[in-house]
C-alpha cells in the first residue's frame, strides 16, 4: 500500500506479498529479467558500435514497468520518456522488433524511424518513447483527456523522471488535469538524478510527492524496488481515475544502476551508493519470494534464465538479418496525406 | 451567396464540422464563457456545451500538449491561440510533438489537430504582439500552414484543416476578423496547397498572402489607372506552396514581386524568389523584387509603424522597378 508522504522509500510500509499470486510473481520475474538481459546485451552491442544514437538503459528500475503493467487493464495507455525499453517489454512487444528499432531496421517497432528513445506500440497501448524531457507530461494528460471524452473507463499511465519534473509543463498539466479530473496517473520514476544532477541540487523541496500539493492532487511515495508496492499504488490510483476522481501523483523511488546514457562517467555518485541500491534489487527480491514460496523449482528458474537469454540472442539475429528501410521510406509517414507535394528538386 | 464577417466564416466552419463529427472540439483561452477574445467562437458554448467548447487556463504549452495527446488518441482538437505570438510558448508541442509524431512512431500514431489564431501586426501592440509566423512554421516538415485573406477562404480552408488528418496551422489576423465578404449559403471546402489568382493581369505577378495582400490589391487598382496590369496570386497555403501557379504566371508576365508582412531573412518571399529564378529564369525580364516588413522588431510609435510595414507606395515602386519605370 502506498503511504502518503512517507519520507524515504526504504521506510515505505511493507506490502502484503500474500496478496499476489504465483502467476503474478512469475510474470514479474520473467518481465524484469527480459528487460535486464535485453539491456545488458544492447549495452554491449552499443559499445561494439553495432548501432548509433543515444542509449539510456532502465536497469535497476524494472519493478516500475513490471508493477505498472501487472496492475493495468487492457485499453489503458502508457507513455514515457526516452528511457523507454522497459515498458514495451513488459507490455508484451516482441523484443525482436525492439532490437530491430535500435538498429534502425525496417522491422523495428517504429519502422526504424524512432530509435532507442522513440519506441512505439500502439496496439499494446504504448504511446512512446519521447525524447524531449517532460513533453510527455501534457501529452499523457491529453491521451487521458481522450479516454474521458469517449467515456471508455481507460486511464493513461504517464511516466517521467525526477529531472523532467522540473519542467514548467508539469505544473501547467497538473493544474488542468485536476480541474478537468483527467484519468491520468503521473509517475515520477525518481532515480534521484537528472543526468548528473541530484534532486537535492535542483530543488528546495526534495520530497517530490509534495509537488502535487499545490494542486491538491493525491500524492504518494512508493517503493520502486518492489513490484508489489508499485502494483498496489498503481491499482489504487487507476481505480481513483476510473471512478472519475482524477489524477494521482506517485513519487516512485528507484535507482538506475548504469549511467544516464552510455557516455556517462558517473562522477556525481559513489560506488557505495550504487551498491546500496543494488542490494535492494527488484529481480533478486522477486526471485527470493519465488524460491521461498516454492513457486518455481531451480530447474524452472534456470530454464527461464536460459530462454530469456536465447530470446535476446534471437532478437539480435533478427535485427542484424533485417533489411534497412527502403529509400522511399524517407517520404512515408511524415504526412497522412499520401500525395503530399514534397520539394524534391534538389535531389535531381 | 451571403455576406459574413471573417470571424463568422471561421465560426461556421468550426460549428459545421462539430455538428457532423463528435470527435472535433475547441479549446483555448476565453473560447467558451467569454465567447472568444475576438468573438470567433461566439455562441458555440451554448450550442455544443462545456464538454466540447473548453476554456483553458493561461498555459499555452500545457493545453497545447494536452490537445496533442488527445489527437494522438483519436480526437480532432481545434486549439485557439489568442494570438500566434503566445503560441511561441507552445512551440515545443507543435514542432517537436505534433509535426513529428507520425514519422517517429513509424506511421502508428498521427496527430489530426488544428492550431488557429491571430497572426501578424494588429495595431499598436508593440514588438512581442506583432509577429508573423508563416515562414517559421512553413519551415517545419510534418505541418501544414494556411493563411486565409478573405471570409470565403477562411471558411473553406478551416473546414479543410479540420478534416485533414495532419496537423494544420491556420494563421488569421485580429485586423481581419471584422472584414466582410461573400460566401456560399451551402457547404464548401478549399483544398490546402492550392493558390488562388485573386486578380488577373498581364504585366507583373504579385505574390502575397494573408492580411497584407490587401495592400497589393490597392496598389494594383492604382496602377491600373496608369495602364499597368497586375496579376495577384494569393498563396492561401504556405506549406505546401503551390509553386506551379506562381511559375506559370511569371512565365506569362515575366516579372514578379512578393509582398509579405514579415522579416526578410528566410522568408516566404525568399522561397518564392528561389523557385521563380530556378523554374522561370529564361522568362524573367527583371530580378524578382520583394516588399517586406522592416528588419527590426515591430515598433510601437505610429510613424515608426508606418515606416516598418509594407505599403501601397512601396509595392508600386517595386512593381515599377521590375518594369524599369
Amino acid at each position: 500500500m502506498a503511504v502518503k508522504k512517507a519520507a524515504p522509500a526504504k521506510t515505505t510500509r511493507k506490502t502484503q506479498a500474500s496478496k499476489f499470486s504465483k502467476e503474478t510473481y512469475i510474470k514479474w520475474y520473467k518481465d524484469m529479467l527480459m528487460i535486464r538481459r535485453f539491456e545488458e546485451k544492447i549495452s554491449q552491442l552499443y559499445i561494439q558500435q553495432k548501432f548509433g544514437g543515444f542509449l539510456h538503459v532502465y536497469i535497476g528500475q524494472e519493478a516500475i514497468a513490471a508493477g505498472t503493467v501487472s496492475a493495468c487493464k487492457k485499453g489503458d495507455k502508457h507513455i514515457t520518456a526516452y528511457r523507454d525499453h522497459g515498458h514495451p517489454i513488459a507490455l508484451g512487444t516482441d523484443p525482436k522488433n525492439l532490437m530491430a528499432e535500435l538498429y534502425g531496421k525496417a522491422t523495428g517497432c517504429s519502422k526504424g524511424k524512432g530509435g532507442s528513445m522513440h519506441f512505439f506500440d500502439k496496439e499494446r497501448g504504448f504511446y512512446g518513447g519521447h525524447g524531449i524531457v517532460g513533453a510527455q507530461i501534457p501529452m499523457g494528460a491529453g491521451i487521458a483527456f481522450a479516454e474521458q471524452y469517449n467515456e471508455t473507463g481507460n486511464v493513461c499511465f504517464c511516466s517521467f523522471g525526477d529531472g523532467a519534473a522540473r519542467q514548467g509543463a508539469l505544473h501547467e498539466t497538473f493544474n488542468m488535469a485536476m480541474v478537468w479530473k483527467l484519468p491520468v496517473i503521473f509517475i515520477i520514476e525518481n532515480n534521484n538524478y537528472a543526468m548528473g544532477t541530484s534532486v537535492e541540487r535542483t530543488t528546495n523541496v526534495t520530497d517530490m510527492s509534495k509537488m502535487g500539493d499545490s494542486y491538491e492532487m493525491p500524492s504518494f511515495v512508493v517503493d520502486g524496488m518492489k513490484p508489489e508496492a508499485v502494483h498496489e499504488a498503481i491499482e489504487e490510483a487507476a481505480e481513483r481515475a476510473r471512478k472519475g476522481n482524477g489524477p494521482t501523483l506517485l513519487d516512485i523511488r528507484t535507482y538506475r544502476y548504469k549511467g544516464h546514457s552510455m557516455s556517462d562517467p558517473q562522477k556525481y555518485r559513489s560506488k557505495d551508493e550504487v551498491s546500496e541500491w543494488q542490494d535492494k534489487d527488484p529481480i533478486d527480491h522477486v526471485l527470493s519470494v519465488i524460491k521461498e514460496k516454492k513457486y518455481m523449482t531451480q530447474k524452472q528458474i534456470d530454464t527461464v534464465e536460459a530462454e530469456t537469454k536465447q530470446t535476446v540472442l534471437d532478437a539480435v539475429k533478427f535485427a542484424e538479418d533485417s533489411p534497412f528501410p527502403d529509400k522511399e521510406e524517407l517520404y512515408n509517414d511524415v504526412y497522412q496525406q499520401k500525395d503530399y507535394p514534397y520539394i524534391k528538386e534538389y535531389l535531381a | 451567396m451571403k455576406t459574413v464577417q471573417y470571424r463568422e466564416a471561421l465560426r461556421e466552419a468550426m460549428s459545421e464540422e462539430m455538428r457532423t463529427d463528435s470527435s472535433v472540439f475547441l479549446l483555448g483561452e476565453e473560447v467558451a464563457e467569454y465567447n472568444g477574445a475576438y468573438k470567433v467562437s461566439q455562441g458555440m458554448l451554448d450550442e455544443f456545451g462545456a464538454k466540447r467548447v473548453i476554456d483553458t487556463p493561461i498555459a499555452e504549452l500545457g493545453f497545447t500538449g494536452i490537445a496533442v495527446g488527445a489527437a494522438m488518441n483519436g480526437l480532432r482538437p481545434i486549439v485557439e491561440f489568442m494570438t500566434w505570438n503566445f503560441a511561441i510558448l507552445a512551440a515545443d508541442q507543435i514542432i517537436n510533438s505534433a509535426a513529428k509524431m507520425l514519422q517517429m512512431s513509424g506511421g502508428q500514431i498521427g496527430c489530426p489537430i488544428v492550431f488557429r489564431g491571430g497572426n501578424g501586426t494588429a495595431g499598436q501592440l508593440g514588438a512581442t504582439h506583432s509577429q508573423s509566423f508563416e515562414a517559421f512554421y512553413a519551415h517545419v516538415p510534418g505541418l501544414k500552414v494556411v493563411t486565409p485573406s478573405t471570409p470565403y477562404d477562411a471558411k473553406g480552408l478551416l473546414k479543410a484543416a479540420i478534416r485533414d488528418n495532419d496537423p494544420v496551422l491556420v494563421l488569421e489576423s485580429e485586423k481581419m476578423y471584422g472584414d466582410k465578404g461573400e460566401i456560399p449559403e451551402g457547404e464548401y471546402i478549399i483544398p490546402i496547397g492550392v493558390a488562388d489568382i485573386k486578380r488577373k493581369g498581364t504585366d507583373v505577378t504579385v505574390v502575397s498572402f494573408g492580411k497584407i495582400i490587401k495592400e497589393a490589391h490597392k496598389a494594383a487598382e492604382a496602377l491600373e489607372k496608369e495602364g499597368i496590369s497586375v496579376e495577384i496570386i494569393d498563396l492561401r497555403s504556405v506549406r505546401p506552396i503551390d509553386y506551379g501557379t506562381v511559375v506559370n504566371s511569371v512565365k506569362k508576365t515575366n516579372r514578379c514581386v512578393v509582398v509579405e508582412e514579415s522579416w526578410p531573412i528566410a522568408s516566404i518571399a525568399s522561397e518564392i524568389a528561389y523557385h521563380v529564378q530556378n523554374y522561370a529564369f529564361d522568362y524573367l525580364d527583371a530580378p524578382v523584387k520583394r516588399v517586406m516588413q522592416s528588419d527590426t522588431p515591430f515598433p510601437f510609435s505610429p510613424p515608426l509603424m508606418a515606416e516598418a510595414l509594407p505599403n501601397v507606395a512601396r509595392i508600386i515602386a517595386a512593381i515599377k522597378a521590375t518594369m524599369y519605370k
